[in-house]
């Protein structure tokens, strides 16, 4: 049995049809005079969202807010109908992994992961603990003091303790940090899988390669406001304002050049040693265009590659302006 | 509301650090001029009294309780590990009397027991250490309210504790009449001299007065200490 269908074991088949939803509805939050969140509005349902920032964008305090830690100053935030502030029962469903390093690191994994299964009153504390260690891959080293560990294990021995309830809604504030590369697959591996399940994942990072391997949605958010939201890709083509950039590898990429110029479909072209560079400012008429022109003029296209439509430039547009 | 396995973490992360040798310095310190007094002067004048008192009742028990309470959950949230505490659906309430309760109890196991055998020491198995020996026992229950409420209300606690046994407990309650009913002390020297009979405890009040106020400091800091959890807040970066 794989490590994602054992968590899917102890739950009742119509608990998962009934996912949460998490909804923001324009909420604002200062820390004295300093705003950290600038009206924001979002929702997210199941699957894996990626919350998206440069350092200090206002990504932990999201996180805060939906953990019942920090209370709107303006608008709401809601699980399932139920505000989080003041509500530590909205915990019996969502599992909160947080960024900082700090951890009971006295107790062994085992100790600090089956402390918290009794804390959230499981028929069989032992078992899901067992089950969380299993899952996080962590059971070698599980009866060693927390203390011991690297970084990258302290998290995994966070994430198992926040996964011992099974919770529908799971949120990690950076949760790849300091993980090495094996670890941050396997991770990348079990939230997907958690996501496919039908829970409600939303994770921060600040690392692009990390949101773009990992979520199915993704909350870009600059200097405290929501810049971006959904699909990166449906991002990027709503970005009019943008010049799309192709890479083109044709029979003949001079001639192909000068009939692309000549039909207006493009901004600018280069001659690079990867290719011919096409900036379209309209994604949907070049590429309906591209085919005519190079039909008509006799061209192979032999590759067509759109080299800024990866979550990086998305993020790099979006941060730029 | 008393939850056991915050209890027990609590225990573990009391006697987990380095800051739990401390515990036993100020009852070392009581032993130690007991075992000297009692060398110079047996069991004759007032001295016993004044140790049990001032030392014991005065001093041991509110700094043991300084250092126990504002351990038990201020550090906790000083690293943000309270965060994994909270992040389960505990009633707040019983986080906080979870922590009173170990609280309370390793203050009464490292200052009232030192009280009663630093009495039994001093006089043998005499009133007046058990009367303070209940004193302490009382002392360790309301300082630890007041230390885990201080722990989830207000940055640096430990300052503000000290401030409430140096500066109102030691200075404002002795020369401000009306303070000693704010007094912890005084309330733990009430009972003391109560059971005790001794006059020559430093006691402004009776039993009633000291067992109210006491029963009503122990619900008012419990019950704020829980609102004060319940909004806990998340500091920023």
């Amino acid at each position: 049995m794989s490590a994602i269908e054992q968590t899917a074991a102890p739950v009742a088949p119509a608990e998962r049809d009934s996912p949460l939803i998490v909804r923001f509805e324009h909420v604002t939050h200062w820390y004295g005079n300093v705003v950290a969140v600038n009206d924001i509005s979002l929702e997210l349902g199941p699957g894996v969202t990626g919350l998206l920032g440069p350092n200090g964008a206002g990504k932990s305090t999201i996180l805060h807010l939906l953990s019942g830690f920090l209370s709107p100053s303006r608008g709401s935030v809601t699980i399932d109908g139920v505000s989080p502030w003041r509500h530590p029962d909205v915990f019996r469903t969502v599992g909160l992994v947080p960024e900082r390093d700090s951890v009971y690191a006295f107790l062994t994994a085992r100790e600090f992961v089956t402390a918290s299964a009794k804390l959230h009153r499981l028929p069989d504390p032992k078992a899901a603990a067992e089950r969380a260690l299993d899952l996080v891959e962590i059971e070698q080293a599980a009866d060693r003091p927390i203390q011991t560990y690297s970084k990258g294990m302290r998290q995994r021995a966070k994430v198992a303790a926040a996964l011992v309830h099974d919770p529908k809604v799971l949120l990690l504030d950076e949760p790849f940090n300091g993980m090495d590369p094996r670890q941050r697959l396997h991770m990348m591996d079990l939230l997907r899988g958690l996501g496919g399940q039908g829970r409600t994942i939303l994770f921060s990072s600040h690392i692009l390669e990390e949101v773009e391997k990992l979520a199915d949605t993704v909350q870009v958010v600059v200097a405290g406001r929501l810049a971006a939201s959904g699909d990166y890709r449906t991002i990027r083509r709503l970005m009019t304002n943008r010049p799309h950039v192709f890479v083109l590898r044709s029979t003949d990429d001079r001639a192909l050049a000068g009939v692309l110029i000549a039909s207006g479909a493009v901004q600018g072209v280069s001659l690079t040693a990867g290719g011919l560079e096409v900036h379209a400012s309209d994604h949907g008429t070049f590429t309906r265009e591209l085919a005519k022109v190079t039909r008509a003029a006799g061209i192979g296209l032999r590759e067509v590659v759109p080299s800024d439509e990866s979550l990086e430039s998305v993020f790099a547009y979006l941060v730029g302006s | 509301m008393y939850n056991s396995t915050v209890a027990w973490i609590s225990f573990r992360a009391l006697f987990g650090r380095r800051r739990a040798l401390l515990f036993v310095l100020p009852a070392l310190v009581l032993i130690v001029i007991t075992l000297v007094l009692k060398n110079a002067h047996g069991t004759q004048s007032d001295w016993p009294a004044l140790v049990l008192g001032r030392v014991g009742v005065g001093a041991v028990v509110p700094l043991t309780a300084l250092l126990v309470g504002t351990s038990v959950l201020g550090s906790e949230i000083d690293d943000n590990s309270v965060l994994h505490l909270l992040a389960t659906p505990v009633p707040r309430r019983d986080v906080v009397v979870s922590k009173i309760a170990v609280s309370a109890a390793t203050t009464t196991l490292f200052a009232a027991v030192p009280v009663l055998i630093a009495g039994i020491i001093a006089q043998g198995p005499h009133k007046l250490a058990f009367g303070c020996f209940l004193g302490a026992v009382l002392g360790s229950i309301v300082y630890s309210c007041l230390f885990v409420l201080i722990s989830a209300a207000l940055r640096h606690p430990v300052i503000y504790a000290l401030a409430y046994v140096a500066i109102w407990e030691q200075l404002i309650a002795t020369l401000v009449g009306g303070a000693k009913y704010l007094s912890i002390e005084q309330w733990s020297l009430g009972i003391a001299h109560s059971v005790s009979n001794s006059g020559d405890l430093d006691s402004h009040l009776t039993f009633t007065p000291s067992i109210v106020l006491s029963v009503i400091a122990v619900a008012v800091t419990a019950w704020y200490a829980s609102e004060r959890l319940s909004a806990f807040t998340v500091r920023a970066n």
